[in-house]
């Protein structure tokens, strides 16, 4: 029954406005690790990436304001969490 | 205070700012309502239903010209292991009162239209533009800063939802809002025609079905699935609980994904089309996360206040959020008649909530959230459930023992003290 989960292309039906000038949530250099991993595990845009090489990759692009990074990471591994400007980010045609 | 200020300011185009808004606009006071999002709903999404009672107060009547989606008629609540499913399956038909009612919604249309009525009430709107500050002048709030400009009011009411970060700036919220409060939301929209979703359901013209998941879809952790019937689509989803959120065997993706490919869910949502994804954090601990709800000039509401309630077989936010918009619109024009805007001049807000229905509930679920995190709850029972059910339903030839046993030998694996425990403290706790 498992199948493995594409994000990707579940954002991808999303509308995005994206404010490629302003980056909305910035991770702190050489984040905890097991904090990271709790956003790997609990982002649903799947945004928290953990590469081969062992290096992190994070995305604001297809961010989905949920803001379970800010709840859960907020005060630890997040260096900025804000809404996108006025205009920018997500944008929900059913919701 | 300049002459042109704003009898309000409201932060956020979501029920609860559309509902403050509507009723301070029709009270004739000068209102204006500030969305980040391109349109009111562009950035809000729920799971699906709306319980009409708290808009049925301020527009009677409402959903025979708002865009609801699907009367609510069925109730269903299905216990999930991996591959099996035990549903309770009731169908309401309708001797529910207007008030009585609840709604298949979607946010999108849902919130456009409410914003509408709330304009044709005489408040101004603006779309597009984020509220980066509160603006504060000896300790009372006096506006908000947007877009560089300044804007003055009596009383701003902030309307921002959970990630409240201005309402974090006045230093309202407790310590912060904790990973333990909350849980996050994933839901997928998926297309269906309508005749065919009809069929499916078993539905009739305009009935809908409000269906809630315990056990697999959240991993075992607080939380369960949902599936919410629309007009032409399907709101499938899932909630689960922040807390332990490390102990997650999967993320919260992949959960959707499993939840999707359930081979109860899988047939019902064949040859749909997936067409958004959506997902935010709900605030689910209920009366013990409230916020400072009041300061000088300004007022929280909706989920910014944390007035959220997860009772397992329902879960309550919308209506909420309504009674607390309209609870601070009154307080407003209570200290507009006093010209008092303080605190002490708003204090009537926390007094209507705490004769309303949202408080009184709140307090009376108040152990609720407690009792959700139990695992059991989560696990084991839903597993429970369904290996009675097997085992009562598998005819191989061997020789049937009594059902007694067979219930006894389920309930044996969950411990009888601890359904014991459990059973009580849940009757208790709801």
């Amino acid at each position: 029954m498992t199948e493995v989960v594409n994000v990707d292309v579940k954002l991808g039906v999303d509308k995005f406005h994206v404010d490629e000038e302003n980056p909305h949530i910035i991770i702190k250099p050489n984040p905890d690790m097991a904090e990271f991993k709790k956003l790997m595990i609990a982002c649903p845009a799947g945004l928290y990436k953990l590469q081969e090489d062992g290096s992190i990759r994070f995305d604001y692009a297809g961010c989905l304001e949920c803001g379970t990074c800010k709840i859960l990471c907020g005060n630890t591994i997040l260096e900025k969490w804000e809404f996108p400007r006025g205009t920018f980010g997500v944008e929900y045609r059913y919701g | 205070m300049s002459e042109d200020a704003f009898d309000a300011i409201i932060v956020g185009a979501g029920l609860a700012g559309c509902s403050a808004a509507y009723v301070l606009a029709k009270a004739g006071a000068n209102v204006l309502v500030i969305e980040r999002g391109n349109y009111a709903g562009s950035k809000n999404m729920t799971g699906g239903r709306l319980y009409g009672h708290s808009l049925e107060k301020i527009i009677p009547d409402f959903a025979s010209h708002a865009p609801v989606e699907r009367r609510v008629t069925k109730e269903k609540i299905s216990f999930l292991t991996d591959d099996s499913g035990v549903t309770l399956d009731y169908h309401g038909v309708s001797d529910k009162t207007a008030p009585q009612q609840s709604y298949n919604v979607l946010r999108g249309k849902f919130d456009q239209w409410f914003m509408e009525q709330t304009e044709e009430q005489g408040a101004q709107f603006i779309s597009g533009i984020r509220v980066d500050k509160i603006l504060t002048e000896n300790g009372k709030v006096i506006g908000v800063e947007a877009d560089g400009d300044a804007l003055e009011a009596n009383v701003v009411i902030l309307a921002d939802g959970v990630t409240s970060i201005l309402a974090e700036q006045l230093g309202m919220l407790k310590p912060r809002v904790e990973a333990g409060a909350t849980a996050v939301c994933v839901k997928e929209l998926i297309e269906l025609p309508k005749n065919q979703l009809e069929d499916r359901f078993n539905l009739t013209e305009n009935e809908g079905v409000a269906w809630l998941f315990a056990g697999m879809p959240s991993n075992g952790l607080m939380g369960g699935g949902f599936l919410y019937t629309n007009e032409s689509s399907i709101s499938l989803g899932l909630v689960c609980g922040l807390a332990h959120i490390e102990s997650a065997t999967k993320t919260v993706p992949q959960m959707m994904e499993d939840f999707k490919n359930h081979p109860v869910i899988k047939p019902l949502i064949a040859g749909g089309k997936m067409v958004e994804y959506s997902a935010h954090v709900v605030p689910e601990a209920g009366i013990n996360m409230m916020p400072q709800l009041i300061k000088d000039g300004v007022l929280l509401t909706g989920d910014a206040a944390g007035l959220c309630m997860n009772l397992g077989f329902n879960v309550r936010g919308m209506d909420l959020a309504i009674a607390s918009g309209e609870a601070a619109a009154q307080a407003v024009l209570t200290a507009k008649q006093n010209n008092d805007f303080s605190a002490a001049g708003l204090a009537s807000y926390q007094t209507l909530l705490d004769d309303s229905f949202i408080i009184k509930d709140m307090k009376l679920y108040k152990n609720a959230p407690a009792f959700m995190e139990n695992p059991r709850i989560f696990n084991q029972y839903p597993k429970m459930v369904a290996d009675i059910m097997h085992d009562m339903f598998t005819i191989d030839g061997s020789p049937s023992k009594p059902i007694r046993q067979t219930i006894m030998k389920h309930c044996k694996e969950v411990g009888y003290m601890n359904l014991l425990k459990d059973g009580i403290k849940g009757v208790t706790a709801i």
